[in-house]
């Protein structure tokens, strides 16, 4: 008996049918709850979307995530090398994400480019765009990312019709630690954004978190955020994703444009 | 030896036979997922989950696994089950999910999920071998809910996300120990675990491997 079991016929077999019973169970699962996993990605990042522009509030359900952002909220493509807005993909089921990891969409960065340490660079990116009533637009959401610490931070900055005065800014992905660098979640530090300069009398993004706290006297003040304590290196990421996301590798150009009217 | 009894299996892990706290395994995720009390609690329900149903699956074809491959057909086992943990997170708790997912993956590799369908699974029966699965889940847990309590409360001033002491940072009075939120300081206080239940529970101590010899007087140095 005991030397039949140890037979190799028999071990294979075993290790086949274990295999077989395992990937059945393993597939059936990934299938079964794909439509949710995929509706729960979209909807979290329809949640923070809609936070950082600071609409709806937290406690929304998933259906009313879902019809304010439908009402109130447009998907644009645009393309960040002549920034301008584009039509090329449907800005709907355009992925950036996807795109910066394939060489036909996207661009190798240079060392000296690369200040916010995201190596490949998209050629289309999607901006969103809070409406009002007459289809002008009142906030402008862009995506950005970048290294900071541990991991590559990913968040949206919400930008008013004057695209100068920061309506929001957050991060809806990251893993840095829990409590220092992670305080770029904390309420209270997101909410010293709002009302913030982005860009200087020249038009140079000058944004910048500080070490340590903002004199209210500063005559650049408006520029400026308190730093976090024992987060340096995160806050540093964050600062050169500004720079760089603001800046003419970015979405420079596009906002250059947007306020020309050219967009 | 007679056969441990259900109740045996499933409360001795928690004190007197802690998989952390006396085995010393699954301490790095340990380290890793208790700088909160959220994702130590979510950590510690998926494990438990994981290593009592995979004892069972483990445990119902012990007879047909041949010896030569039984370590990867228990791989194979306790992998699909974290694949689908995984999945279902996903699915259920995503942004939970999101912060877990790279520790929930390395369930696979957890020594006590390993240990127990190796050393228990592969000898008794399958209602039993679920029930240490169980056991031994809960008796992790156990050691992760204390250290996620005492991390987050004293590291951040919140637990589970509530304040409970006003930090600094939200304009209160108590300055957070940073260090407490860095992996490392997870060893402290396992440390300080261990020797809590051993003062408690003497008959844990190990005897010592061997006796140091009394210091050698100068005298006898020359």
């Amino acid at each position: 008996m005991s030397s039949q079991k140890e037979s190799t016929v028999r071990t294979l077999v075993v290790a086949l049918l274990v295999c077989l019973v395992c990937s059945v169970f393993v597939a059936g699962a990934a299938v079964a709850l794909r439509p949710t996993q995929v509706e729960n990605a979209l909807l979290d990042k329809q949640r923070n979307i809609l936070a950082i522009a600071g609409l709806g509030d937290a406690s929304m359900s998933g259906a009313q995530v879902k019809a304010l952002f439908d009402e109130r909220i447009v998907a644009r493509l645009v393309d960040l090398e002549s920034g301008r807005f584009s039509d090329a993909y449907d800005a709907e089921t355009f992925d950036p994400a996807a795109a910066a990891k394939d060489p036909a969409l996207s661009r190798n960065l240079s060392g000296a480019e690369d200040i916010a340490s995201i190596n490949r660079r998209e050629n289309y990116s999607v901006a969103y765009i809070v409406e009002g009533e007459d289809q002008q637009m009142e906030t402008l959401i862009l995506p950005v990312r970048g290294y900071g610490l541990w991991s590559t931070l990913h968040g949206f900055l919400a930008l008013r019709a004057d695209l100068n005065t920061v309506q929001g800014f957050g991060f809806y992905q990251h893993a840095e630690t829990p409590g220092l660098g992670g305080e770029v979640d904390n309420p209270n530090w997101r909410g010293q954004w709002p009302g913030k300069q982005i860009f200087n009398e020249d038009g140079r993004p000058v944004i910048r978190i500080l070490k340590g706290s903002v004199e209210p006297g500063n005559p650049n003040a408006q520029h400026q955020v308190d730093g976090l304590a024992g987060a340096t290196l995160t806050v540093n990421g964050v600062n050169r994703l500004l720079e760089y996301w603001l800046g003419e590798n970015g979405f420079g150009p596009f906002i250059d444009n947007l306020r020309a009217g050219e967009a | 030896m007679s056969q441990p009894t259900i109740r045996q299996v499933l409360l001795d892990p928690i004190f007197n036979n802690n998989p952390i706290g006396l085995q010393i395994l699954g301490i790095c995720s340990a380290l890793a997922v208790t700088s909160n009390l959220n994702t130590a609690l979510v950590m510690s329900i998926a494990l438990t989950l994981v290593c009592g149903f995979s004892s069972m699956f483990i445990s119902l074809i012990r007879s047909q696994i041949p010896s030569a491959i039984r370590m990867i057909v228990q791989v194979v086992i306790i992998a699909s089950l974290v694949i689908v943990v995984d999945q279902v997170l996903k699915a259920y708790a995503y942004a939970l999910s999101k912060q877990l997912s790279v520790f929930v993956g390395l369930i696979i590799t957890n020594c006590i999920v390993m240990g127990r369908a190796e050393g228990f699974a592969m000898q008794n029966p399958p209602v039993l071998s679920f029930f240490d699965g169980i056991g031994n889940g809960l008796g992790y847990s156990a050691m992760l809910i204390g250290l996620g309590i005492v991390r987050e409360l004293f590291g951040a001033g919140t637990l589970m996300g509530y304040e409970i002491i006003p930090s600094v940072n939200n304009g209160g009075w108590y300055q957070p120990n940073g260090m407490l939120l860095l992996p490392p300081s997870a060893f402290f206080l396992i440390g300080l675990f261990i020797w809590a239940i051993r003062s408690w529970k003497t008959e844990q101590v190990e005897k010592a491997d061997f006796k140091m010899a009394p210091q050698v007087s100068n005298k006898e140095a020359y």
